[in-house]
Order: C-alpha cells, then structure tokens, then sequence
C-alpha cells in the first residue's frame, strides 16, 4: 500500500515538472499550446530508445531527451512565434498530433500503438524528488531575473514591452524552449518510471489537462501551479470507478470557463505563497478583528 | 479508379470545408481561434440519429434539425463562454482557454449521456452505386458533395449580397471601426456564431450518414477543418474552401493509393509545413505585427 502511494507521488512529482514548464510558458508569458503532450512523447521515446537499443546510462538518456525536446520545439517557435495570431498555437496542435501520429505509424522502432516494453527502470521518488526541488528553485530563480521579467512583460502587453525594447519573439522562444526541455525531462522520467510507453498516453487530452492546470492554479503563481499539480494530478488515483473519469472531466472544464470568465489569475492569482506572506496574512488577520472592519 | 477517388475527396472535402467556414468567419471577425467548434459538430451527428431513430425517418428532416439544434448551441456558448470576455475586451488567450474548457466539458458530458458506441443511422441509403462514364460513385457521396456545394454557395450568396453580409465583411477589418460606425457588432457576433453552428450541424449529420455517429467524431473531423482554414489562410472564407479541398482529395487519395494511416499523417504534416513555408495559408490576408 506505501509503495502505492509512493508510485503516486513519484508519478505526481513527474507530471509537475511537465506543468511547470508550461506554467512559464502559458502562465508567465502568454502564450497557449494545445500540443505540449507531444514534447513529452519526444523526450519519453528519445531516452527510452537510446537506453533500450544503445544500453546509454539514463542520465545521458534524459539529457538527450530534453535536448531532443528543445530543438523540435525552437524549430517550430522560431517560425510562428514571429506571427500576430494563432499560428502558434497552430503550430503546437500540428506538433503534438503528428508526433502521436508517427509514433503510432513506426512499430519498428517505437512499438507502435501496442507500445515499447523493457525500458530500463530508474526515476525512484527520491530522484524525482530531488529534480522537482531543482526545477523549482531554478524557475524561481529565472521569474525574478531580468529574463523572466521580460517574459512577464511580454504577457501583459507586447506593444508596451516592444516599445521599451524588450525583444518579443526572442522572450516568447525562451519560454517555448524552457517549456519543451521541461516537458521532455517529465516524458524522460516517466518513460523510465513506467518502464512501459503507448502513444496513447501523449493524446490531446494530456496537452489540455497539462493547460487547464496551470490555468486552475493561476497564471503568473509558480506556487499556484504547484498547489494546483498536487490537488489535480493525483486526483484520478483516488477516483477510480465507474464514468468518475468522464465526470472529472466535465468538471474541470467547467471549473476553467468559470475561472476564467469570473477570475482570469486563477486560485493564487499571480501571488506567490511563502512563509513571509502567511505571517503578512495572519497579522492583517489580526489587526483587522482588533479594529473591527475599518483599516 | 482516379476520377471516382477525386469524386470521393470532393464529398470529404465539401464536408471538412463546412466546418473550415466557421473557424474562419468567427477568425475572421474576433481574431480567435473557436476551439468550441468541435461540439457542433458532434451535437449535429447525434441530433440527426435521435431524430431518426425517435422522430420521423426522414434524412432531409433530420439534417434540418441537425442544423437548428447546433446553430443554437453555437449561439449559447457564444452567450454564455465568450460574450462577457469579449466585452471585457480580453486578452485572446482567454478566449482560447475558454473554447478548450467548453469543449472539453461538452465532449465528456457527450460520452456520459450517449457512450462511446458508434451510431448508424436508421435510413438506407439506396446502396446501389450510380454509374457515370464507367466509374461509380457511392449515392452517399453525391448527396454530400451536393448538399455541400449548396450550403457553401448560400453563405457566399449571403456573405456578397446582404446587408448583414456587408457588415460583417466590414467588420472583420476592424470591429471597432465597425461599432463607431453604428454597426451592431454583438448582433453580427451573434449571426456569425449562428452561420458556423448551422453549418457544423450540418456538417455533422452528412458525416453521421458517411461514417456513423460518435462522440469524438466532432474532435477528429474539426482538426481536419482547422488544418483546411490555416492551409487556406486563417480568416478567408474562399481560402477556407479551397484547403478543405486539396485536403480532402490529398486524404482520399494518399488512403487509396498508400495506406490510410498514413492520411492523418499527411494531414498534420501538411500543417506543419505549411507553417513553415507559407503561414499565411494560400489565400491569407496580412498577418504582420499589427498593434
């Protein structure tokens, strides 16, 4: 029973890292895919091949995978990112459907839809752990750089931001590009968590759960896409019967139109949770029983 | 063999253009992308099925339905999803987010009231194929292209020649412009969303009699009209017939001369390059920076 919980755990902390990367991507600058679950694919196949058939160690494996990741996604950002409109979004759509596509199309090497089998284990939730905690502290390093700030700017206004020289195109394709290492290291680790892959689990269906999340958590909260990732990801685990599946759906559908009609930033806002600001909050708290309503 | 493949592309391609016409009117207007196009599809499909099965057995009848029930639902979500951000003048990809999360709801509600089984309708389509210079076509297949090809031209017809036509022509330069001129724009928003669903509908129930009724029909066929308006360039109606067009014929083809696994690939790909090469589509109108 502990060793399910844990699997659910590692499997939450994978999934995270693929909703942080979009968390910078959807969240902090703005822009929306509906494909991001093919990154995955692309970093879960490349590490499981290269480990599989060439015996490479994991690490260089999941190195690999997120390179392999980053470069499919400049490839298509770098066109589309330039263009006023959806051709972005676009773009995400075609990516993510052709990688399932062709994954399913080459049983020679990917196995096809019935999936690859013998993938060398590796991914215990220690490591998971530990890569979750450095993904963090790195994403919360870059947000308060001068580089993350950009990507900010460029969410809420790009004419502004155009206009006081922040590089438009350049800081969506650094977003793009954080987003699709991240989601080729989360595809990497579940390849090896799993040991098992299908093209099944890289549909549409993943790309908008992975969307809807951060959109749930809030844009511009890192934290929001945290709490948001440790609520919705295991949810599944714990809801397994009958059409539930289908009704968690419905659910977070309409959870996302709500919340995006009656409060854009989503649960946390673009506030951030820390130490510092409960204490901030509990001492409002205070002082407003001790005053009464007026401040 | 070729001729009656291209007949067979025409029919497909008549359909996936009825539903490219309604991503690119409502791009066209809003300047987004209506991810919650899908659903009317669906809903069209099923509409026709219960009509059939607990109505009338009239196809002709049905498809009328067909059309009324999805032209109505494009109206409620444009109520009821999209008019207050619109009128919050939003950012567009809340609009986005908006049509994934009605769509992603619709499709599953779908699932829990209909299950996923796949539906035939209840009519016979006279089986007999109908001969014309040696080649033979499925009667299916000419009631598609035809019924299509008159859809098309009446929203052409309605888009040159009306009023409401004009209006909506000159709105899609600048809605704003449009609205200071003293154009209803929420009533034009309305008559677009209305044309889209019907058209969806009908959609729908042409792609019911052709491949049955289920509940991912709708996902699958409208990413292929998304693929038709962007190959046409995204917002231009004769651009979005034109794609669905080649699609469909490239479809039918590279399934009866290759495999049809590799069709969806062709479909996506073809997308992908074409974004590559040429993102303004074949017909597509500006898409500089604009402020």
């Amino acid at each position: 029973m502990l060793e399910y919980w844990l699997g659910v755990a590692t499997l939450t902390g994978i999934y995270m890292i693929a909703v942080l990367g979009m968390s910078v991507l959807t969240g902090f600058t703005g822009l929306f895919s509906v494909g991001h679950a093919g990154f995955m694919a692309i970093g879960a196949y490349t590490s499981a091949l290269l480990t599989k058939t060439y015996g490479i160690p994991n690490i260089f494996g999941v190195i690999s995978a997120m390179a392999a990741a980053l470069i499919v996604g400049l490839l298509i950002g770098y066109p589309t990112l330039k263009l006023k409109g959806d051709y972005f979004v676009i773009a995400t759509l075609g990516i993510g459907q052709a990688t399932k596509l062709i994954i399913e199309n080459l049983p020679g090497i990917t196995g096809g839809a019935r999936g690859l089998t013998g993938i060398p284990p590796g991914s215990s939730f220690l490591t998971v752990l530990i890569i979750v905690v450095v993904v963090i502290w790195i994403l919360r390093n870059f947000l308060r750089s001068k580089q993350g700030r950009n990507c900010v700017a460029v969410r809420e206004d790009e004419l502004a931001a155009a206009s006081i020289g922040t590089k438009v195109a350049s800081y969506k394709l650094l977003a793009m590009g954080i987003s699709c290492a991240l989601c080729g290291l989360s595809g990497a680790l579940l390849a090896h968590f799993m040991q098992y892959l299908s093209p099944s689990m890289f549909s549409i269906v993943k790309s908008d759960e992975l969307v809807m999340t951060v959109i749930l958590g809030g844009t511009g909260s890192l934290t929001g896409s945290i709490v948001a990732s440790l609520i919705l990801i295991p949810l599944p685990e714990v809801l397994r019967f009958g059409a539930v599946q289908e009704w968690r759906m419905v659910f977070y559908g309409l959870l996302v139109v709500l919340v995006i009609i009656f409060r854009p930033s989503g649960l946390m806002g673009n506030r951030e949770f820390s130490i510092a600001g409960l204490r901030r909050f509990f001492e409002n708290m205070r002082l407003r029983m001790k005053h009464g309503r007026a401040k | 063999m070729f001729f009656q493949q291209v007949i067979n592309g025409l029919s497909v391609g008549g359909i996936y253009a009825l539903m490219a016409v309604g991503y690119s009117l409502i791009y066209s207007l809003l300047n987004f992308t209506n991810f919650a196009h899908s659903i009317t599809v669906t809903i069209g499909a099923f509409a026709t099925f219960y009509f059939l099965t607990e109505l009338f057995e009239n196809i002709y009848a049905g498809i009328l339905f067909a059309i009324v029930v999805a032209g109505i639902l494009a109206i409620l979500i444009q109520i009821l999803g999209y008019s207050v951000l619109l009128k919050k003048n939003a950012q567009r990809i809340y609009l986005l987010i908006t049509g994934l999360g009605i769509s992603t709801m619709c499709d599953n509600l779908v699932i829990i009231s209909f299950t996923s089984r796949f539906r035939v309708y209840p009519v016979n389509f006279s089986t007999k194929a109908i001969n014309v210079f040696g080649a033979t076509f499925g009667t299916i297949d000419l009631i598609i292209l035809a019924v299509s090809a008159v859809a098309l031209i009446l929203v052409q017809l309605f888009i040159k020649k009306s009023r409401a036509g004009l209006a909506i022509r000159g709105a899609s330069f600048s809605l704003e412009t449009a609205s200071i001129m003293g154009i209803n724009t929420q009533k034009l928003i309305m008559i677009v969303f209305l044309i889209a669903g019907a058209l969806a509908g009908l959609a729908g129930a042409l792609l019911g009699a052709k491949y049955t009724a289920y509940p991912a029909l709708g996902t699958n066929m409208a990413n292929k009209a998304f693929i038709s308006s962007v190959v046409g360039g995204l917002g231009s109606i004769t651009g979005a017939v034109i794609g669905a067009l080649i699609l469909g014929i490239g479809e039918v083809l590279i399934s009866g001369y290759l495999s049809s696994a590799m069709r969806d690939i062709f479909s996506y790909t073809l997308l992908v390059i074409i974004l590559f090469v040429k993102p303004s589509g074949l017909m597509g109108v500006d898409i500089g920076d604009r402020a």
